[in-house]
């Protein structure tokens, strides 16, 4: 019996590192955990995953989970969960497991709770905090029953270390041809791009609806994040214009960062942006509105036109 | 697209939540259909007029307080509207169970819904009431598209790596992202047609179907608040304090 499962994620080649940062929130409930992957093709993959501390990895590798299908993943996760008597069924937030684990629950008749932010020990049982409203609240909550799912924040949990002894990989055998198949898996955009990963990268530079047009986006916002090092995000009002694509949306809705250092350009601060960037160590704002909501939590701000402001940034750090 | 015969009904559930454009004050303002909600909404009405589809029905658990939005949801357009009478404070998994009951009484061949509401942000009850059902979902969708006599439909889905098309077999759950549409505005006429359409209130128990909630809410309390920094006067300032102060650079 393992108490925790954790749902490992990749994307074919490897490991997503954001996925890890759940086995922290698995060490830190305590009892024995086990990594769980499914794809197909898996060797490296599950290779790349032994010494975590957990107590195996199991592996579903099949042609017939080549692609992530909800009906068919929640299936197979909620059979390994039973099979091994999981108590918790663990995964980071993101769309994949977002999409997947409360299918899963619901197979397993069991609670869920979406973006732990941590645990707290309550009159001897659990309890796990979550942001809501957009993060501008906390919540703690206890759940029922013997059994819970969880997704935990990436960025509320340290990347785990992977220095412990060699764990066993466990393939776990299911029947491919009883799976659903009432979801087709048709195509993917496909977008190379030699930028860091936004929920990974230690410098954020963002944009705003000022931006205007891809191409400027691309010239101020790709241009000062290039000159940096960093990976390029932006606001529901860039992206809903066209500006970028839908992966670059940071906040309640998009993604949630936590890099050393996040410029935001041209941007209001609605709370709903706020609610992706707020355990950022360094907040830059550069906004021609010097009452914008983004300087009352930024920390530095500097008040003007970002299309004049941002060629002089990018040309001061390129002369170093 | 393919002509031929339409889908009967869709089933959109709804809920109530403080307006999230009300800013810090939400817990005293006033309340709004969930936006994505709205945008399923949207989403059933547009199906409709194209012809695509014949009857839609919008469901909300709630008090009677949350009539106001199932007149706002009727104003839309929406032919009718189920409430089912529950006060209590629900976890996802309870709500998924008591629509799996409506869903299958009132058995349509799509349900469309937000993927999540703004107010408890947990993005479960579409994922959970298709894992009930068996039937086929397409999550945090910008675009459908019926397929073959509208036995399957073809969904655009926002990921964290992109866009993805998947096909789904109907009966299915389509959940709904930011980008599927902009939804209408009520209109007064819209209004006063709806104060005449039938909103009909069913309890848990006419629905055969009994849920306690299995998580609780212990407490709340606000997050820390980052410090307001400082203002910086020139590129030149804001070079110095990111190299020599923040150290980032
Ligand atoms: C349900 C829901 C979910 C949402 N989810 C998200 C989400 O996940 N992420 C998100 O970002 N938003 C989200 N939003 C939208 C959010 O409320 C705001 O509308 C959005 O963040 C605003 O984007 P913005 O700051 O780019 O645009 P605006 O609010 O229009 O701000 C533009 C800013 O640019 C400044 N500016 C203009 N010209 C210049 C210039 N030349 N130089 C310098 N500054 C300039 C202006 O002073 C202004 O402050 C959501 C909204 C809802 C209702």
């Amino acid at each position: 019996m393992v108490e925790t499962l954790v749902l490992i994620e990749h994307d074919r080649r490897q490991v997503k590192r954001p996925s890890l940062h759940a086995i922290t929130l698995a060490q830190q409930l305590g009892g024995e955990y086990a990594l769980l992957v499914l794809g197909h093709g898996l060797d490296e993959i599950a290779a790349s995953l032994v010494s975590y501390g957990a107590a195996a990895v199991i592996v579903a590798d099949d042609p017939a989970l080549a692609e992530p299908l909800a009906d068919r993943y929640a299936t197979v996760i909620a059979e390994v969960a039973r099979k091994r008597g999981t108590k918790t069924l663990l995964g980071t937030s993101s769309t994949f497991s977002k999409d997947v684990l409360p299918r899963a629950a619901a197979l397993l008749d069991a609670p869920m709770v979406t973006d732990v932010l941590a645990i707290e020990e309550m009159d001897g049982s659990i309890a796990y905090r979550r942001p809501i409203n957009a993060g501008s609240m906390l919540a703690t909550v206890k759940v029922e029953g013997d059994r819970r799912v969880l997704t935990a924040r990436a960025t509320a949990f340290e990347a785990p270390a992977a220095n412990v002894a060699v764990c066993p990989t466990e393939r776990f055998l299911f029947d491919a041809a009883s799976l659903p198949n009432g979801v087709q898996f048709i195509s993917r955009e496909q977008r190379a791009s030699e930028r860091p990963d936004l929920t990974e990268s230690r410098v954020v530079v963002s944009g705003g609806r000022p931006l205007r047009d891809p191409e400027t986006f691309e010239r101020l916002v790709g241009g000062l994040a290039d000159a940096l090092g960093g990976a390029v995000g932006a606001t529901r009002a860039a992206v809903d214009a066209g500006m970028a694509p839908n992966d670059y949306q940071i906040g309640q809705t998009g993604k949630v960062v936590a890099p050393e250092l996040y410029i935001a350009l041209g941007i209001s601060g609605a709370i709903q942006h706020l609610a992706g960037i707020k355990d950022s160590r360094i907040i830059v704002a550069i906004n021609k509105d010097p009452d914008a909501p983004i300087f009352q939590i930024a920390t530095y701000g500097l008040v003007g036109d970002l299309h004049q402001i941002v060629p002089q940034l990018i040309e001061s750090i390129r002369r170093g | 697209m393919t002509q031929g015969q339409s889908v009967e009904k869709i089933l959109v559930p709804f809920k109530s939540v403080p307006d999230p454009y009300a800013g810090a004050a939400a817990s005293t303002s006033k309340s709004v259909i969930n936006p994505f909600d709205e945008i399923a909404i949207e989403e059933a009405l547009q199906i409709r007029e194209r012809g695509e589809a014949t009857e839609i029905v919008g469901v909300t658990i709630g008090a009677p307080a949350v009539d106001e939005q199932i007149r706002a949801a009727l104003a839309m357009g929406i032919d009718r509207a189920v409430r089912i009478d529950d006060a209590r404070a629900l976890d996802p998994y309870a709500v998924a169970r008591i629509l799996r009951a409506l869903v299958e009484k009132e058995s349509p061949q799509v349900v469309i819904m937000g993927k999540q509401a703004v107010d408890d942000d947990s993005n479960q009850v579409g994922q959970m009431l298709a894992g009930l059902l068996g039937w086929p979902q397409a999550t945090f969708v910008s675009k459908i598209e019926f397929l073959e006599n509208k036995t399957r439909a073809r969904c655009t889905r926002e990921t964290d790596g992109g866009l993805e098309i998947v096909a789904i077999n109907l009966p299915a759950i389509i959940t709904t992202d930011l980008r599927l549409n902009e939804p209408r505005y009520v209109s007064l006429p819209g209004l006063m047609k709806a104060r005449r359409k039938p909103i009909e209130t069913l309890t848990c128990e006419q629905l055969g179907v009994t849920v306690r909630p299995m998580t609780t809410t212990l407490s709340t309390s606000s997050p820390t608040r980052r410090a307001a920094g400082t203002r910086v006067g020139s590129v030149e300032e804001l070079m110095a304090k990111l190299k020599q102060e923040a150290k980032v650079l």
